[in-house]
C-alpha cells in the first residue's frame, strides 16, 4: 500500500508534500483569521507572472517568481497600511496586472504549454532535489517563527492596535510574514499548482477554525490537517492517476466537511 | 504632586486635517480624569497619543518621566469594544493572561492561570474564565478587558468609552472597579466618556476637549454651562434640550 513511497520521485513528492502541508496550513491560520483569503489568490497569480517571465528568459522559473511575488506582497502590505485602500483592492490590482504580464510573456515564448500546465495544476513529477532544499529551508524558518513570532502575529490578528499599544512592532512583522507567505506560495506551486494554491492555504485553517476554541488550538489542528491532506492526497493522486494538487484540495475539502459537521455538534 | 503625563504643545494631524491643536496639559499622579467632548473632538486621538499609537506632528509628551517614549509596561488600556476581531477564537482567560506578557499566549503557564483567575475574581467574573470571547456580552467583555488591566498592575489606566453598549448595572460595576484602582492603588485614570453624570460624580478633573483644550479642571467648572457651550458650540440646541440630563 505504501510501496509507492519507495519510488524516488514519490519520496521527493512526499517530503515536499509534508513540508508544504505544514508551512501552508501554518501561515493559513493568519490568512483566514485576518480575512485575507483573497491574498493567496493574489500572490499565486503574482507568482504566475514571475514564472512566465522565467519561462520566457529560459531560466529556472521559481527563481524569478520568488522576488516577483515578494515584491507584490510587500507592495500590498504597504498599500494597506499607508493608504486608504483596502487590502482586497490592492490584491485585485496586483492579481490582474500579474496575470496580464504572464499571458504576454507566455504568448511571446513558443512551446511553453506543458511547463505552464505543470505550474498551473501542479505535478509531483516536477519536484526535484533542489526544490526540496528550498522547501526544507523555508520549513526550518517557519519552525523558528513559531517560537519567535507566533505570539505577536496572533496578538496583531486579534487586535493590531492593542498589540501596538503593548510595544509590538506590527508593521515590520507584517512585512516579514507576508514575505514568508509569498515564499510558501511559490515553493508550493510545483505540488499544488497556481490555480489551487490559495485553497491550500485556506481550507485546513478554515476547517481547524470550526473545531477550535483557541487560536493556538486552531494553529496546531490546521498544521495536522495540512500534513494529513498532503500525504493522503499524494497517495491517492498516484493510484487514481490524477493531478496531485487537485487531489490534495479534495481531501482537504473532505476534512473541512467533517469539521463542519463536528463543529455544529460542539 | 508629581505628574503622570505632561503634554506640551501637542498637535496631531491626520493628512491635512488637524485632530489635536496645540494641546498642553499636565495630569497629576493618582487622579481620576474624564475626557469629554463632542464626536470628532480628538478624545480617542488623545488617548492614542498617550499610548504612542499616534505620533504628534509637533510638541513633546512625557509619560511617567519618559520624554517622547511611552513606557507601555506601566500603562493599562481598555479599548473600545469594536476595535478587536470578534470572531477570533480565544477564551476569556487567555485575554486576561495576555496582559501579563503584553503579548498573546499560546499555552498559559500554571502561575499565569492562577493570576488571571485572581484578577477575574476581583471583578466577580471568575465564572467567565473558560468562555469563548465571541459568546460574551459587551459588558462581560469589558470586564475581561478590565481584568486584563488589573493583572498588569498599571500606573496609568486609559479607557476609551468603556460604558458604550452596556447596561447600567454593568456600567456601575465597571466604574466601581476603576474607582477602587484609583483610590486603593493610586492609579492615574483617564477615561473617555460621553456620560457627564459619571464625569461629575466620580472624577476629580474633567478635560473638556474640542481639538483644543476648552477646560481642564474640577467637574463643576469644566462641566459648567459656559464651558460646555464652548465645547459643544454646534450642538447648542441639544445642550438646551438636555439641560440637566446625564447624556448627550
Amino acid at each position: 500500500m505504501f510501496e509507492i513511497f519507495a519510488i524516488p520521485f514519490m519520496q521527493r513528492a512526499l517530503i515536499a508534500g509534508v513540508l508544504i502541508g505544514f508551512i501552508g496550513s501554518y501561515y493559513g491560520v493568519f490568512v483566514v483569521q485576518r480575512k485575507m483569503s483573497f491574498l493567496g489568490d493574489g500572490l499565486a497569480h503574482a507568482a504566475f507572472g514571475g514564472i512566465a517571465l522565467g519561462i520566457l528568459l529560459d531560466t529556472e522559473p521559481l527563481l524569478i517568481a520568488i522576488p516577483f511575488t515578494i515584491l507584490v506582497s510587500v507592495g500590498i502590505v504597504i498599500l494597506k497600511n499607508r493608504t486608504k485602500l483596502e487590502s482586497d483592492t490592492a490584491i485585485g490590482i496586483s492579481f490582474a496586472v500579474s496575470v496580464a504580464l504572464g499571458i504576454i510573456f507566455l504568448s511571446i515564448k513558443k512551446g511553453y504549454s506543458s511547463d505552464a500546465m505543470n505550474y498551473l495544476f501542479g505535478s509531483i513529477l516536477s519536484v526535484f532535489p533542489n526544490d526540496l532544499y528550498i522547501v526544507s529551508g523555508l520549513s526550518i524558518f517557519t519552525i523558528i517563527t513559531f517560537f519567535t513570532h507566533w505570539n505577536s502575529w496572533a496578538y496583531a490578528t486579534f487586535d493590531s492596535e492593542l498589540a501596538r499599544s503593548d510595544g509590538q512592532k506590527i508593521f515590520s512583522r507584517d512585512i516579514y510574514q507576508s514575505i514568508l507567505i509569498s515564499l510558501t506560495i511559490v515553493v508550493s506551486i510545483k505540488v499544488v499548482g497556481i490555480v489551487l494554491i490559495a485553497s491550500f492555504l485556506i481550507i485546513p485553517a478554515a476547517a481547524a477554525r470550526l473545531v477550535s476554541s483557541t487560536f493556538y488550538g486552531m494553529t496546531v489542528k490546521s498544521i495536522i490537517f495540512g500534513i494529513l491532506s498532503a500525504v493522503s492526497g499524494l497517495w491517492l493522486s498516484y493510484y487514481l492517476d490524477v493531478p496531485s494538487g487537485a487531489t490534495i484540495i479534495l481531501v482537504q475539502a473532505l476534512i473541512f466537511t467533517i469539521c463542519a459537521v463536528a463543529g455544529r455538534q460542539r | 504632586m508629581k505628574n503622570s503625563i505632561i503634554l506640551k504643545n501637542i498637535t496631531v494631524q491626520h493628512n491635512a486635517k488637524i485632530a489635536l491643536d496645540d494641546i498642553s496639559v499636565s495630569i497629576p499622579e493618582g487622579t481620576f480624569n474624564a475626557c469629554v467632548g463632542p464626536n470628532g473632538s480628538g478624545k480617542t486621538t488623545l488617548i492614542k497619543t498617550f499610548l504612542g499609537l499616534i505620533k504628534p506632528s509637533s510638541g513633546t509628551i512625557e509619560v511617567l518621566g519618559n520624554l517622547n517614549s511611552i513606557p507601555s509596561e506601566f500603562i493599562g488600556y481598555v479599548p473600545q469594544i469594536k476595535s478587536h476581531d470578534l470572531t477570533f477564537p480565544a477564551l476569556a482567560i487567555e485575554l486576561v493572561a495576555s496582559g501579563l506578557r503584553r503579548n498573546w499566549i499560546g499555552r498559559i503557564h500554571k502561575d499565569e492561570k492562577s493570576e488571571a483567575l485572581k484578577a477575574l475574581d476581583k471583578i466577580n467574573s471568575a465564572h467567565l474564565a473558560n468562555k469563548q470571547l465571541s459568546s460574551l456580552s459587551g459588558g462581560e467583555l469589558q470586564k475581561i478587558f478590565l481584568a486584563r488591566v488589573i493583572i498588569r498592575k498599571p500606573k496609568i489606566l486609559l479607557l476609551d468609552e468603556p460604558a458604550t453598549g452596556i447596561d447600567m448595572v454593568c456600567e456601575s460595576n465597571i466604574n466601581e472597579v476603576i474607582l477602587n484602582m484609583n483610590k486603593n492603588e493610586g492609579v492615574t485614570v483617564i477615561m473617555v466618556t460621553h456620560d457627564w453624570e459619571v464625569a461629575k460624580h466620580h472624577t476629580q478633573s474633567v478635560l473638556l476637549l474640542n481639538k483644543k483644550i476648552v477646560c481642564y479642571g474640577p467637574p463643576e467648572i469644566a462641566l459648567s454651562e459656559e464651558m460646555l457651550s464652548q465645547a459643544y458650540a454646534h450642538y447648542g440646541h441639544i445642550l438646551h434640550k438636555h439641560e440637566g440630563a446625564a447624556h448627550v
